[in-house]
């Protein structure tokens, strides 16, 4: 948050040389108004959801944060900490202070008072649409910050812009979308501009900054991890390339101490900050930097000759310790809870563990592997300057370039695991983009600068070499920086600048520079610009047209041109409550678990939390049952109401019976009598008359189909494109109660036990059924 | 003690949700020739047409509300707070049964009840009218009759029982298939074969004159003195008919008077070709049923069973020595009706409440590992008040997906129940539940939720006696952390001696601070 005043004081700081100062003071008000408007720019452009829509809470997971902002801003943090929930995962409840990540909501949470105080009065709802959007534009101008420490402001910039509209990020971040990540991309990014920072600088009032963003990241969401990972990796490769410097030493070591302090202060993090292996890689790294530095220390003190005898020494002793310190590292990580690696790690390794494993997390949609489509589409052009930045940032290979090339390798890396986390891909990709962008143009008009006649003026133009590719040697740029970044430096660094930062130096002062001919590089800059033209166009219609819709709220567009709106998930919930028991249970699968309970305030059995595989793997159990069981299963639990969600009728495709085979692996994952082969003809699934009785008879497809042939006559499903296979049969157990407009979702209530039980004979079952047939009768067709 | 009975009975599972003033159901009932005029009345009373709004007709108007508002509180009939039935309907073949059964009718009249005679044909039969039901119970002295009269159908009759009114049904060999339906939907099943009587050539009551042996002593009555009263029933009991059976899982059905091991069922005329479906104990007599809902209903194979011949003929069973000049029949089907009638064995529980050991007022929730106290009142109607129910076997559960806490409640013998118990160390939606079934009585099924959450993060101990060796290594730390500095990085003294002093103010600050549980002494958060 500390952000836009560094962003803007940041160009500013940098003139210095007294020569330049009136045209780096002149640049410095420019890159500041551009910073603006880049915030102005990744703000507005993620309000197309509110104006095609209207400005409500979008998805699943933002309604639970809604909701916990809404306790915090009524309860205050103290009650947030020790909040049980007892209207979610009934019966077991859930400690919402221990097991969530409270950045998200305390930032908005903090914002909504601040703004409270100064007597605007912004509902919490406003405030929480609102956060994502607020977000993205100090994104932006972090990312700004972070690549004008690796490759000066003008690649910042581009950095900037494109991180303003990259459209992996808005799909996260639209107003309304109110989840960790929105909070959480600008964290990262600031976290790494911040390790960049002290890397460059040495100093230790960043690497403590460093570590408090650190904090920042850990609150907000569980990708820290990658954090902590990526940083040690770094800086195992800087000791490995022999780049360690005392710089580095003091980048990593206050991050690992203060960072692990402040992350087991977290409380879903806990002792986890030491036990998982997640973080073992950081103490790992950190213990052979120690060992580094007292290497360095010793070389330093010793002569060579007596160097030579102590490494032999230290080789022979160390080798033992190592052994001994792995021997202690595998015990840990067999005696840690989790037998090391928690299943969404292992996900992130292994691709295929989850849906081997674990099917509660293979089951997510977005934790699906990503199609090639979906990189075009979530970061279109970037895909192709990537690999420019890759190589520019290799002109000259410095600590903080090969950072962002560590960090671009791993995250595309990540991004094909899991497509949610294309999200840390994208800041990286804009990075990258952003140097390539900046340096391409650096040169294409340096090449126009230098052969117009009227301002060729500088001496030092060096002989035309024809560069195989369009990519320069150092410029400007990296001087003025470097410059700049001397200015603080210490006494204490003299000595070791030598090993790093003078290597650069004698191509710096041959001045080598690439001219490329005038028409060629005008046409490159114009095809550069529309390169840019296609990015910002293609973005602005994702963020109108792709990424913005509420998903509670759909919309379709008819064939004459109108709009249709269906609404029918706030119908039900809203039913809902005002219809039921405050203290009814509502049973439904767990997608809809964080949606009821925050519209509708009902009790749930299962949410998009997805802690207890047991408990939602009876949920699972209960619809692939047959009526009687479910009827059984939901009593002891005491369920009310169940709610399905059934697109058959106007063919919404993310309803309960496609999601239906998960339910079955996952039930059947616990309760083995449930098979999945029971539910597929010849490995097929299918609804139709060719379905398995099993799958017939089973809970989910009653409750989906009840009265559905009342419809259109047939009984076709508009989904699955085909008739379904039983279109005529009774409830025993389950009466219907409420269906919406569109039939999207399907209020049931469970019948109540029977009042008598009959006896065996069963001649007069024809008097009973015709009065149970006149009570379906007499419910309302909510179709017509 | 009446008070602690009325308030707020929600939980419990009444009878009739019918609120306990409700005029047009009272008025309906005021004697059957009345009614309707009555029940016109109300119906103009309240809202007078600006026609009759002259002074005379107004004061008319006001006499007729306020007496109709009295009403309620004139008459008599089943409501929760008096759950004896009072106006009955009886539905005879013909009303030859009321004189030959005018004992058992004479002692229901005797014990107050409004008995409605009616033919089961009867076209004006109805049980209710504008969806208010004219009688609390009913009995079918019709076992031959094959339709019933009016709108009354096989579904009409087991309506009215779920909606907690009760019901006799005897049979005997004419019995037609309605009847016998009406007894299958009850859960019990008469024997199939329409010729069929029990038999019992070792358990027949010996003044028999035919030699049949159809006429049964029976004695196998169930021990139970809720439903049979507290004398026992020396007499063995007469009966004729025919027998039935219960599922055995049906557990809401009782046999209340069973054949003894030699009984069976088979046609007496005929000989037996292949062995009888029914046998020995599994046959039943006399059943009853106590529905979900607690309506209570009784069935019995024979007719005959409640007729003056039988209740005053003497009897002696084949092979007892034993002679009684009455047969016990007139104090079973007494005692059976009281039971039945809800004068007996019929149980009311509310007000159940809960508290922290120390503190008034419920709490919203409870914390793990809190001491609690759990009150719950019990009543039993007596016929004509509530009495304490006074019994040891009274249990709560604290009820999580399964009972973490079963404790048995101790009573005050006012009808009071009591106990007091430690909250599990789980946190979760838990349940205070009664589950009371016993024999007879109405079963009790009481819940309340009640959450439980974890320690708060300022509940914890704050010093663990095990760890002091972890705070004394913290603690030593900082303090050789502080001389470290002292003597490598301070030079001068005086700031050294500054830090120290500060060192060991900080230090007991903190103590201090620790001392105060309660209070976080530095959160971070």
């Amino acid at each position: 948050m500390a952000s836009p005043e560094s962003a803007v004081n940041g160009p500013t700081m940098t003139a210095g040389a007294a020569s330049k100062s009136l045209r780096n003071a002149f640049g410095g008000v420019i890159a500041f108004i551009i910073l603006v408007l880049i915030g102005v720019l990744a703000f507005s452009i993620r309000l197309f959801s509110v104006i095609k829509y209207e400005s409500v809470i979008h998805e699943f997971d933002p309604y639970f944060n809604y909701r916990v902002t809404q306790f915090l801003s009524k309860n205050g943090i103290y009650d947030f900490w020790n909040w049980f929930d007892d209207r979610t995962w009934y019966p077991l409840g859930r400690v919402i202070g221990g097991t969530v990540y409270p950045g998200l909501t305390l930032t908005a949470g903090t914002i909504w008072k601040v703004v409270n105080s100064l007597n605007i009065p912004l509902s919490v709802e406003t405030v929480c649409v609102f956060t994502a959007p607020i977000f993205s534009a100090f994104a932006s101008w972090a990312a700004y910050l972070l690549t004008k420490e690796v490759k000066g402001p003008g690649a910042g910039l581009t950095a900037a812009a494109l991180l303003a509209m990259v459209p992996s990020y808005i799909s996260r971040s639209v107003a309304g979308s109110y989840d960790n990540e929105a909070v959480a991309i600008f964290a990262l990014v600031f976290t790494f501009y911040l390790y960049i920072k002290t890397l460059n600088t040495g100093s230790l009032f960043y690497a403590t900054l460093n570590a408090l963003a650190y904090f920042y990241m850990v609150c907000s969401w569980g990708g820290y991890t990658f954090i902590i990972n990526l940083i040690p990796m770094h800086v195992l490769l800087c000791i490995v390339t022999g780049r360690y410097s005392s710089r580095l030493y003091i980048a990593y070591a206050p991050l690992v101490v203060l960072g692990t302090l402040l992350a087991s202060l977290v409380p879903v993090v806990g002792f986890n900050a030491v036990l998982t292996s997640e973080h073992f890689a950081s103490f790992l790294v950190f213990i052979i930097i120690h060992v580094v530095a007292l290497a360095y220390y010793i070389k330093g003190i010793l002569s060579p000759k007596m160097f030579k005898v102590a490494v032999t020494l230290v080789v022979s002793v160390g080798l033992a310790v190592c052994c001994a310190v792995i021997a202690i590292l595998i015990a840990v990580v067999a005696s840690s809870p989790t037998k090391g690696w928690s299943g969404r790690s292992l996900t992130l390794l292994d691709p295929t563990y989850a849906s081997k494993y674990i099917p509660i997390i293979a089951s997510v949609s977005e934790h699906q592997p990503p199609t090639w489509p979906s990189y075009f589409m979530d970061i279109n052009v970037l895909a192709f300057l990537v690999p420019a930045g890759i190589i520019a940032c290799f002109m000259p290979l410095t600590d903080s370039s090969s950072f962002v090339i560590l960090y671009i390798v791993t995250s595309v890396y990540f991004s094909g695991v899991m497509v949610r986390l294309m999200l840390v891909l994208a800041p990286a990709a804009c990075i990258l983009s952003g140097i390539a962008l900046s340096e391409a143009f650096n040169v294409l008009t340096r090449s126009i600068k230098f052969q117009l006649p009227g301002i060729a003026g500088n001496p030092s133009i060096a002989s035309e070499e024809n560069g195989s590719s369009t990519v320069v040697a150092p410029n400007d740029i990296p001087k003025t920086e470097e410059a700049a970044k001397e200015k603080p430096a210490k006494k204490n660094r003299k000595k070791e600048k030598e090993n790093v930062e003078k290597k650069p130096t004698p191509s710096k002062t041959e001045k080598r520079l690439l001219v490329l001919p005038l028409e060629a590089s005008v046409i490159a800059v114009l095809l550069l610009v529309l390169l840019g033209a296609f990015y910002v166009v293609h973005c602005v219609w994702a963020a109108a047209e792709a990424y913005s819709a509420p998903s509670i709220v759909l919309t379709s567009h008819s064939n004459d041109g109108g709009l249709h709106v269906f609404d029918d998930f706030r119908e039900a919930y809203s039913w809902l409550s005002h219809n039921t028991d405050v203290d009814d249970k509502v049973a439904s699968w767990w997608d809809y678990g964080y949606q009821t309970t925050a519209m509708a305030n009902r009790t749930v059995l299962v949410d998009n939390n997805t802690w207890n595989n047991t408990h939602i793997a009876t949920v699972g159990t209960a619809m692939s049952s047959p009526e009687k069981q479910a009827w059984e299963i939901f009593h002891s639990l005491d369920v009310k109401y169940v709610l399905v969600v059934f697109g058959g009728v106007v063919g919404y495709p993310s309803d309960d019976i496609n999601k239906f085979l998960w339910m079955v692996r996952i039930g059947g994952g616990v309760f083995p009598h449930i098979k999945e082969p029971d539910y597929l003809r010849d490995g097929q699934y299918r609804i139709d008359a060719q379905a398995t009785p099993t799958m017939l008879n089973c809970l989910m497809y009653k409750l989906s189909y009840f009265r559905f042939v009342e419809t259109d006559g047939k009984g076709f499903d508009r989904v699955r494109r085909t008739e379904i296979g039983k279109k005529h049969f009774k409830l025993t157990h389950f009466e219907e109660v409420f269906t919406t407009h569109h039939w999207m979702v399907r209020i049931y209530k469970l019948k109540p036990q029977r009042n008598r039980i009959r006896g065996k004979t069963k001649k007069s079952k024809s008097s009973r059924s015709v009065s149970s047939k006149r009570d379906v009768r007499g419910k309302r067709n909510p179709w017509h | 003690n009446e008070q602690l009975a009325i308030p707020q009975l929600r939980q419990s599972s009444y009878r009739h949700e019918t609120p306990p003033t409700n005029p047009s159901r009272r008025c309906l009932h005021l004697g059957y020739f009345g009614g309707k005029r009555l029940h016109k009345i109300s119906w103009s009373a309240p809202k007078p047409s600006p026609l009759t709004r002259s002074a005379p007709m107004a004061k008319l108007a006001i006499f007729f509300t306020l007496t109709l508002s009295l009403l309620p509180f004139l008459s008599h009939s089943f409501s929760p707070d008096t759950p004896t039935d009072r106006r009955i309907l009886v539905l005879l073949d013909d009303f030859s049964l009321k004189s030959s059964h005018s004992i058992f009718f004479t002692s229901l009249k005797s014990r107050g009840f409004d008995l409605d005679f009616k033919l089961a044909d009867d076209p004006k039969l109805s049980l209710q009218r504008y969806g208010q039901y004219l009688y609390d119970g009913l009995i079918l002295f019709a076992p031959s009759v094959e339709r019933f009269g009016g709108a009354l159908d096989v579904a009409a009759v087991l309506d009215f029982v779920d909606s907690g009114h009760d019901l006799i049904v005897a049979a005997d060999t004419t019995a037609s298939d309605l009847i016998k339906s009406v007894a299958t939907e009850c859960g019990v099943d008469f024997d199939e074969d329409p010729s069929a009587m029990v038999i019992d050539h070792q358990g027949y009551a010996v003044s028999d004159v035919d030699g049949d042996h159809t006429l049964i002593a029976a004695d196998e009555l169930i021990r139970s003195d809720v439903i049979l009263g507290k004398t026992k029933i020396e007499a063995p009991v007469l009966f004729k008919g025919i027998a039935h059976s219960l599922n055995a899982a049906n557990t809401l059905a009782l046999k209340v008077l069973s054949g003894s091991p030699s009984a069976y069922s088979a046609n007496p005329s005929a000989k037996l070709s292949s062995p009888p479906s029914l046998t020995g104990s599994a046959i039943s007599l006399v059943s009853v049923v106590q529905a979900r809902n607690n309506a209570r209903i009784m069935i019995s194979g024979s007719l005959d069973l409640f007729s003056n011949r039988y209740m005053k003929s003497s009897v002696q069973k084949a092979g007892s020595p034993s002679k009684y000049e009455k047969s016990g029949n007139e104090q079973f089907v007494t005692e059976v009706s009281k039971w039945l009638f809800h004068e007996r064995g019929h149980l009311k529980a509310g007000n159940l409440r809960h508290l922290k050991v120390g503190e008034t007022g419920e709490p919203a929730m409870y914390r793990i590992k809190d001491d609690l106290e759990f009150y719950v009142d019990i009543f039993e109607w007596s016929g004509n008040s509530w009495e304490p129910y006074v019994a040891d076997d009274v249990q709560v559960q604290f009820y999580m997906m399964s009972p973490y806490v079963l404790k048995t409640l101790s009573t005050d013998k006012k009808g009071l129940y009591h106990t007091s118990f430690k909250v599990p160390d789980v946190y979760g939606v838990f349940q205070f539940k009664v589950e009371y079934q016993k024999l007879g009585y109405t079963s009790l099924s009481l819940s309340k939720q009640i959450p439980v959450r974890p320690f708060r993060h300022n509940e914890y101990e704050r010093f663990i006696p095990t760890a002091f060796p972890y705070y004394g290594a913290s603690f030593t730390t900082i303090f050789f952390f502080y001389l470290f500095v002292f003597f490598l990085v301070i030079k001068t003294r005086f700031a050294g001696a500054l830090q120290m002093a500060g060192f060991f103010i900080f230090s007991v600050v903190y103590l201090y601070n620790n001392r105060m549980v309660g209070r976080p002494p530095f959160s971070i958060l």
